[in-house]
């Protein structure tokens, strides 16, 4: 369970204003060799997100969600058109500068939370911080305020192999949020996690991005999700089908609705 | 730092499987350390002995003398020149007269090589002095090794067979007044040392010798007709006989570090398998990849240094033991050819330590790496989901 204190406590801001588009999708195709041919997961997507989002790529499995999301994680490349993420083309950096943008400005969330199970909480949490090489005194302090925020203070020294599923992803999401980046991408964050440990891992991501501004950008197909976000982006068959803001609805022919805002 | 830091929380993290790994490595490093240290140690044994026993610093030998061919005895055996009796007059060199000759002990033949020494001699632990005995019979002393070949005990008499230097045959009485214990073949086996002058007067070749052995006091010089082999040219059979052996015994540590690299490639192929969401996730992060194969590579090469603190807990006692209280391998030098104690003790140098301790790490770390090459080429996004091999 979450701290029952969350929603009295402050994250440590890094500060700085934050603004304008972070993410530039253009005519983004993705093509995967499949026997001799190709299978097309993305077929001429073009979306922007903005700073401050909190968005989910909505959609079947095999509809490309995943794949999208790697690519502007910098962890695969677009076989057609441009993902710009903050200001960087990913297809054009080489490995050590996709490296730099993930260590520096990206965060990731896994549906199997991916802790690396020989570490402890604070040492999985800390991982990020050694990459930065930022001394040893202040990635302590990072740490804990971030573990002290997902309500984890006490299981500073447990290992992965003794937390429970949504402890797991708690650890994950401070993992992610540790080194304040400007985007975390999480792939179907709450697939593993009951209905209870869902809301509450939802409502901590929810807090950082209203707190922070942090962009958010979701792979799921999980209803529960979807109540929590600002904006949709459905896809089907590598293809956006549906843009939905919390006020406002893109459809495919481009015409613009007013929508509902989601609470 | 970071990544020797996380690579050696990995591998604690791993295990029985790594102390496993540990321990069989550490049984190699011990081990070559070990059996390097008995060769060493037998190779400065052996020619530590040579030079107290038969060769002190060096010798001169008639040009034409050949320790291997009998047949240059004759002929070697000249005066002793003048330029170096000064320095047979202070003691400094001391001239030895080899010649063949045949001994009846129990009515049997057997060859012998006689070699003159004088009695007062100091350069060669040799005992010598025993030959200052009067009596009718020659005083003879002889090595452990040939007392036990010709069954002869202390104060037998045996009848001597020799040649002078016109091909006459003469015989006389021996006895064996003396019978000392070397590591050293090449004085002991074969041979009957004698008064120098008394061989001398028995072959007819007054002031004559075949080689002359050198004090350090003494400065070596070129003589004419004479050659002067040094320490080093003299123990050089020794030093290239440890070095066969040690590239024998090499074979011995070489299947146990085989063994240990064997397990540690197995590991690390199996760890890059099993551990390929970590290796995504690691990447995910903010690795390259080039960074998790060197955190792999790491994380294996830190076996090595775990099992040489390992092997330090349970082989410096060993090693110790063997420094200190050496081993006897209960061989006789003599079957060997070669100057052997009872007793061998290991040298254990730093230089040795630190060498074998290099040599492991980098064949830990190249056998480390070659499974760890695999993730170059691993796809992140496959990785995250397990699924990249």
């Amino acid at each position: 369970m979450i701290n029952k204190d969350l929603n009295n406590q402050s994250f440590p801001s890094s500060g700085g204003v934050r603004g304008g588009v972070i993410v530039e999708v253009k005519n983004l195709v993705k093509k995967f060799p499949v026997g001799a041919g190709f299978f097309t997961a993305l077929d001429g997507i073009n979306l922007q997100f903005a700073e401050g989002e909190f968005t989910g790529l909505v959609g079947p499995s095999g509809s490309g969600k995943t794949t999208l999301l790697n690519i502007i994680g910098s962890l695969d490349v677009p076989t057609d058109g441009e993902v710009v993420v903050l200001g960087k083309s990913v297809g054009k950096l080489n490995a050590r500068q996709a490296a730099q943008l993930r260590k520096e400005e990206l965060g990731f969330i896994f549906q199997s939370y991916n802790l690396l199970p020989v570490y402890t909480v604070f040492e999985n949490v800390e991982f990020p911080l050694l990459l930065l090489n930022m001394s040893a005194d202040e990635r302590k302090k990072r740490v804990l305020e971030t573990l002290e925020w997902v309500g984890l203070s006490d299981k500073v020294n447990s290992r992965p192999a003794q937390l429970s599923g949504g402890e797991c992803q708690r650890v994950a999401i401070a993992r992610a949020m540790v080194k304040r980046p400007l985007l975390v991408l999480a792939d179907e964050p709450t697939a593993n996690l009951d209905s209870v440990n869902s809301h509450n891992i939802l409502k901590t991501m929810l807090k950082l991005n209203n707190e922070l501004k942090t962009s958010f950008i979701f792979a799921t197909h999980d209803e529960k999700v979807i109540g929590y976000l600002k904006r949709i982006v459905r896809l089907q068959d590598g293809k956006v089908v549906e843009d939905v803001f919390a006020g406002r609805k893109t459809t495919d022919d481009g015409q613009q609705k007013m929508e509902s805002s989601k609470s | 730092m970071k990544l020797v830091k996380s690579a050696f929380k990995s591998l604690l993290g791993n295990g029985l499987k790594t102390w496993l790994n540990v321990f069989v490595l550490s049984i190699s490093f011990v081990l070559i350390i070990l059996l390097q240290g008995i060769l060493k140690g037998w190779s400065e044994q052996a020619i530590a002995d040579t030079i107290k026993w038969e060769i002190a610093d060096g010798q001169y030998w008639q040009n034409t003398y050949d320790p291997f061919d009998p047949f240059t005895l004759d002929s070697s055996a000249v005066v002793v020149p003048t330029a170096l009796q000064k320095g047979v007059e202070q003691h400094l060199l001391e001239p030895q007269l080899i010649t063949q000759a045949s001994i009846y002990p129990e009515g049997r033949m057997q060859n012998v090589f006689l070699r003159g020494i004088r009695p007062d001699q100091q350069l060669l632990d040799i005992l010598s002095g025993k030959l200052n005995t009067s009596g009718t019979e020659i005083p003879v002393i002889l090595g452990a090794f040939m007392a036990k070949q010709t069954k002869l005990r202390l104060n037998d008499i045996v009848t001597l067979r020799w040649r002078d230097k016109n091909g006459t045959f003469e015989a006389a009485e021996i006895r064996v007044v003396g019978i000392f214990k070397t590591t050293v073949p090449a004085i002991d086996n074969g041979n009957i040392w004698l008064p120098l002058a008394k061989l001398q007067e028995m072959t007819l070749r007054p002031d004559c010798a075949n080689i002359i052995v050198k004090s350090p006091a003494f400065q070596a010089k070129d003589i004419e007709g004479w050659k002067f082999q040094d320490v080093a040219k003299l123990t050089e059979s020794t030093t290239k006989l440890v070095k066969t052996k040690s590239a024998g015994t090499s074979m011995f540590y070489f299947i146990f570090l085989l063994l240990a690299m064997l397990a540690i490639f197995d590991t690390q192929l199996l760890s890059v398998f099993r551990r390929q969401r970590e290796i995504g996730t690691m990447v995910a992060l903010g690795m390259t990849p080039r960074q998790v194969v060197w955190h792999f590579t790491l994380e294996g090469t830190f076996n090595s240094l775990l099992a040489f603190a390992v092997g330090a807990v349970w082989g410096t006692p060993l090693i110790l033991y063997m420094v200190y209280k050496g081993v006897s391998f209960n061989m006789d030098a003599n079957e060997l050819g070669i100057a052997m104690a009872d007793t061998m003790y290991a040298t254990v140098t730093p230089t040795l330590v630190v060498g074998t301790m290099i040599f492991i790490l980098i064949v830990t770390a190249i056998v480390s790496y070659l499974p760890a090459r695999k993730i170059a080429k691993m796809n992140p996004t496959d990785a995250i989901r397990g699924k990249a091999l």
